[in-house]
């Protein structure tokens, strides 16, 4: 693996599509033109589990306008190992909100009426949605592992033993709550059968899952489905896996070829139709000795998975990797509900997770009197503590220290309620961050290289509005060891080779490693066989993403450190956060402009993961019932206060070429923990379920209802 | 969204009876809670008649000292008036601390007052829910509670009313000015809006195709200093968990009068009447000030999800008068 000498990387440069999207020219999914199209609108269910007794479509198929009324009894079969997009195949209901039929129209207004008029009569079963009622049950279970390099089940020495005789111990319960990712752009998309083949253009992180999931679904050769995604307006983990939208597009789709059938959810249908992140129940117990230093730690998690497709959050996968204790365990269950299928979020584990353990570690540095940075350097491990590696580079220290000096801690009071402002009360807070650097294998990419010297590069990549379309063309261009503006980069598209889906802040390291492999061989085969000139018809090369030779020497991580100034009303309980500080250290910054938005933003979702966000969930309906941007509450502009971001310079060989590790998950990590604990320093409440809203702080008593 | 007529009325009488003749017409203001509950299929007019260009859309002084504010007028203009800055700082502030700039540039002084509440049963058509559909049951009381009212329920409805506006009118003793199928008449504001009672449906006392033409401020020279102070859930675009609207008029230590109302704990802005009372010729102190809100909110009926409303009701009461009147605790 031969580093890349950075030229265009490293530069802030804009984003090449800023100037497009501000002013309003770039296309999205849904505003690809299409000639003569047709609308479709779904019908949802209205009980959580049961089974369908009757549908009566005679009112809706009635109106002028409507061309079909998709239902289980005259949808196309569809063969698809995924629950999630098994819908309209039998009378059963999974979840309220599942899609049970579907109006296809001639304009949008009329779908959405005629929907209304789908009469559907329902024999409901007795449903489970409450993950806190299921706690105590013996229905909870191991979940399979999601991500296979690391481990749902770990555990090192005795940590029950080693607590009962630590001297100093922390053992507490955490929460965390059902959060949607909530794209400014909800899930479109544009869905055409013509000529035997499908062409969609849809919102997603990965062209070539839905290409896969479409294919296999409609028992179609992949390249008679076509997936076009040139622009993404937010996902945050909500796109990569195919949903229930995409098939039910597809299936209208197939019954009025030549018609291109456009589907955009509501805001409302995006809460029960796209994933969310799963509420968790945590417990943490820490034990050390007097001087801080970490015995034992346990950390164990219980979520929600749906009873149609599994998916289990690795809410405790940064423990393991955080501190040096000799005795560890990480457990992590899962309750199937009547829910919807959760998914990734930004950082999903990590920003739940972290929360707790950054919350605990915080209860330990008060219980040992030692001020919490100084207990986290007093337990930074020499090696991975799991895995035995050395870490190919880790700055948890640096970024602490470096945090403290920007931030002015050695200032700081440790005692709570020091500090007041009028009616306000002061406090500060600080916790640690980590995001693994991940790899996903089955990235390829083109290179075509023209005798005018120009660079075309392939790859069906995707730009969720993250700036990758500049930072991979950055990349490419010091591969290719040409100027940024000798590249042409292509992403997007089935129709260019495949790349794997923009997750787990892997979209850099994946696609550009394959970039670089193909932009080596290129050069090389300019150079042996043509001398170094391209040849009058050009050149072409294609290249996989090679293997990481480094993969079983190191252990990667990036690391982070937290800061947060809070203040509470002393009486009302209000929480405001005027100021934010994050150091990160994430290997190389490819393009320190758009890094920096991505760790703001991470940043502000952590703020509002902390004070806001929660999907209220309706036990006796199953349905959240907070399911728009009025009552779903996220950090507005009046909630963001000053955020500084900074980072540590970091040379790491032996992640990938470019020595990137990746930056769009970890702005959000440790957040809430932080200001949970300057809510904390500053009111002496620990608030340990999240998020932390007024009445969890206002003072007094109140009359039982 | 099901098809509907659209009509635009030369005149106020001819807007009233265009809708006299449609049962299940609406005027259209600003449009910006209506559509939404037309998208939702919540609110099913099959005429809307716009009435933006019918009445007043400013603010004018009249004679006595007090204030007229055509029914029309944008809630951004009302809130930005010198004259509404000046006399009755409170409804400034209220109008600011509710929606955004552009719901603000849109909405109308009249619409703002007739905004439907935003409980979240109310505003989805598969929850039962006695608001939009009598009788259906009310699924709000053993569901998701913390918005909803505190005082004034009733077993068929727990529902707040949405508008900050509102709660500063009723505080400052506002009337509204209507023309109806039965001619003009003038509506206390602390009249417009009703308590549930068994009949949920009906927000306010306005008969059908009844219009509200301008809303009229009597003179209050003490509300010069005033302040509404708006509690919720995040510090901008989010509405009341709590709102005081409060002006206090205080001689020697001695309260001379003074008006309070309160937002987010009722089916309709809350004057606090009995607060008022006990305050008025008492000491303006925190012990007095604190006396007065627990006996508004004595008679509260708290859920077990909105009882953190009792004390912050209480608290924030207490503070905005202190705040008012210079005091500290």
């Amino acid at each position: 693996m031969t580093p890349v000498t950075p030229r265009a990387m490293g530069q802030a440069l804009d984003r090449f599509d800023g100037a497009e999207k501000v002013r309003g020219l770039a296309r999205y999914a849904f505003e690809q033109p299409a000639a003569r199209p047709v609308y479709l609108f779904p019908v949802q269910s209205t009980v959580a589990a049961g089974r369908i007794t009757g549908i009566d479509c005679s009112q809706a198929s009635a109106q002028p306008g409507v061309l079909a009324v998709l239902t289980y009894q005259n949808a196309p079969r569809v063969a698809t190992d995924s629950g999630d997009l098994r819908i309209l195949q039998s009378d059963e209901v999974a979840f309220r909100g599942q899609f049970v039929g579907a109006v296809i129209a001639e304009t949008s207004e009329i779908a959405r009426h005629a929907a209304g008029l789908v009469r559907v009569d329902y024999e409901a079963r007795p449903h489970t949605v409450d993950l806190r009622g299921e706690v105590h049950r013996e229905a909870l279970r191991v979940p399979n592992e999601v991500l296979p390099i690391f481990p749902m089940h770990t555990a090192e020495g005795d940590v029950d033993a080693a607590l009962d005789s630590a001297a100093v111990r922390v053992d507490q319960a955490y929460s965390t709550s059902w959060n949607n990712h909530n794209a400014l752009e909800p899930h479109t998309t544009v869905a055409c059968w013509a000529d035997d083949r499908f062409t969609l253009h849809l919102s997603t992180q990965g062209v070539n899952r839905i290409q896969a999931a479409i294919a296999a679904a409609f028992r179609l050769e992949p390249d008679r489905v076509r997936v076009i995604s040139p622009h993404v307006g937010g996902a945050f983990g909500s796109k990569v896996y195919p949903w229930a939208d995409v098939v039910l597009a597809a299936m209208a789709a197939r019954l009025v070829p030549d018609r291109p059938v456009k589907f955009a959810l509501t805001r409302q249908q995006t809460f029960s139709q796209t994933g969310y992140r799963p509420p968790t129940i945590q417990r943490v117990r820490l034990g050390a000795g007097s001087d801080g230093r970490l015995v034992a730690i346990d950390h164990d998690s219980i979520e929600q998975s749906s009873k149609v497709r599994e998916f289990a959050e690795q809410s405790t996968r940064a423990t393991p990797g955080m501190y040096a204790a000799p005795n560890r365990r990480t457990r992590q269950r899962v309750a199937d509900l009547d829910v919807p299928t959760p998914t990734i979020m930004r950082a999903p584990g990590e920003a739940s997770g972290m929360f707790a353990l950054e919350s605990a570690m915080d209860e330990l540095a008060i219980a040992c009197g030692l001020d919490p940075i100084e207990l986290r350097i007093r337990n930074e491990p020499d090696v991975h503590p799991l895995f035995g590696l050395p870490f190919s580079s880790r700055n948890l220290v640096a970024c602490l220290r470096e945090g403290a000096r920007r931030f002015g801690w050695a200032q700081r009071d440790p005692t709570p309620r020091a500090r007041r402002e009028g009616n306000w009360l002061v406090g500060t807070g600080v916790a640690a961050a980590s995001y693994p650097v991940l790899r996903l294998p089955g990235s390829k990419a083109t290179i075509r290289v023209g005798p005018d010297g120009r660079y075309v590069v392939l790859i069906a990549a995707a730009d969720i509005g993250t700036g990758t379309r500049t930072a991979l063309a950055q990349v490419a261009a010091d591969t290719l060891q040409v100027d940024v503006e000798q590249v042409d980069l292509r992403i997007g598209d089935t129709a260019y080779p495949p790349a794997t889906e923009e997750g787990g802040s892997s979209g850099i390291t994946s696609w550009g490693s394959a970039i670089c492999a193909a932009a080596d061989q290129l050069r090389q085969r300019l150079a042996a066989e043509h001398g170094g000139t391209v040849p009058a018809h050009g050149l072409e090369v294609t290249a996989d993403m090679p293997e990481n030779p480094y993969l079983k020497q190191y252990a990667m991580h990036s690391f982070g450190a937290q800061f947060a100034e809070v203040r509470v009303h002393e009486e009302t309980g209000e929480v405001r956060v005027p100021r934010q500080l994050g150091v990160f250290a994430c290997g190389r910054i490819v393009n320190p402009k758009t890094a920096r938005s991505q760790l703001l933003g991470g940043m502000t979702w952590g703020l509002s993961m902390a004070l806001h966000e929660q999907s209220v969930l309706d036990l006796r309906f199953g349905h959240v019932v907070n399911h728009d941007l009025a009552q779903y509450h996220i950090s507005s502009n009046a909630d963001v206060g000053a955020i500084e971001v900074h980072l540590i310079e970091e040379e790491d060989p032996y992640v990938n070429p470019m020595g990137t590790k990746g930056v769009g998950e970890i702005g959000i990590v440790g957040v809430a923990a932080a200001i949970a604990n300057g809510v904390y320093h500053a009111t002496g409440v620990r608030v340990r379920d999240l998020p932390i809203t007024l009445d969890k702080l206002l003072p007094g008593d109140w009359p039982i209802a | 969204m099901r098809t509907f007529r659209y009509e635009r009325a030369g005149t106020v009488s001819g807007a009233v009876a265009l809708l006299a003749e449609a049962p299940h017409g609406a005027f259209l203001g600003g449009g910006t809670n209506l559509v939404d509950l037309m998208k939702l299929d919540v609110a099913r007019p099959d005429l809307l008649v716009d009435v933006r260009r019918l009445t007043s859309d400013r603010v004018e002084e009249l004679p006595e000292g007090g204030v007229r504010i055509g029914a029309a007028t944008p809630n951004s203009d009302l809130a930005a008036d010198p004259l509404i800055r000046r006399r009755y700082p409170m409804l400034s502030q209220a109008l600011l601390s509710g929606a955004s700039g552009q719901l603000r540039n849109l909405a109308t002084t009249a619409g703002n007052l007739l905004q439907r509440t935003r409980c979240p049963y109310f505003q989805n058509v598969t929850t039962p829910c006695n608001k939009r559909e009598p009788g259906t049951g009310c699924s709000a009381i053993q569901g998701h509670q913390r918005d909803l009212a505190i005082l004034g329920t009733s077993p068929e409805c727990v529902a707040t009313h949405p508008s900050d506006l509102a709660v500063a009118l009723a505080a400052l003793d506002a009337v509204v000015r209507t023309v109806g199928p039965d001619g003009e008449r003038v509506i206390p504001m602390t009249e417009l809006h009703r308590l549930p009672g068994p009949e949920p449906q009906r927000d306010t006392v306005l008969q059908h195709g009844e219009l509200i033409t301008a809303i009229d401020l009597p003179p209050l020279p003490f509300a010069a200093r005033s302040h509404f102070r708006k509690v919720r859930d995040r510090a901008s675009y989010a509405f009341a968990l709590v709102a005081v609207a409060a002006a206090i008029d205080v001689a020697d230590g001695v309260v001379r009068d003074v008006r309070v109302a309160l937002g987010g704990v009722a089916h309709k802005p809350w004057r606090a009447a009995k607060a008022e009372e006990l305050l008025r010729g008492g000491p303006a102190d925190a012990e007095r000030f604190r006396q007065a809100a627990e006996a508004e909110l004595a008679d509260v009926r708290p859920l077990p999800g909105n009882a953190f409303k009792v004390p912050l009701a209480r608290n924030t009461m207490v503070r905005t008068l202190l705040d008012l009147t210079g005091g500290l605790r």
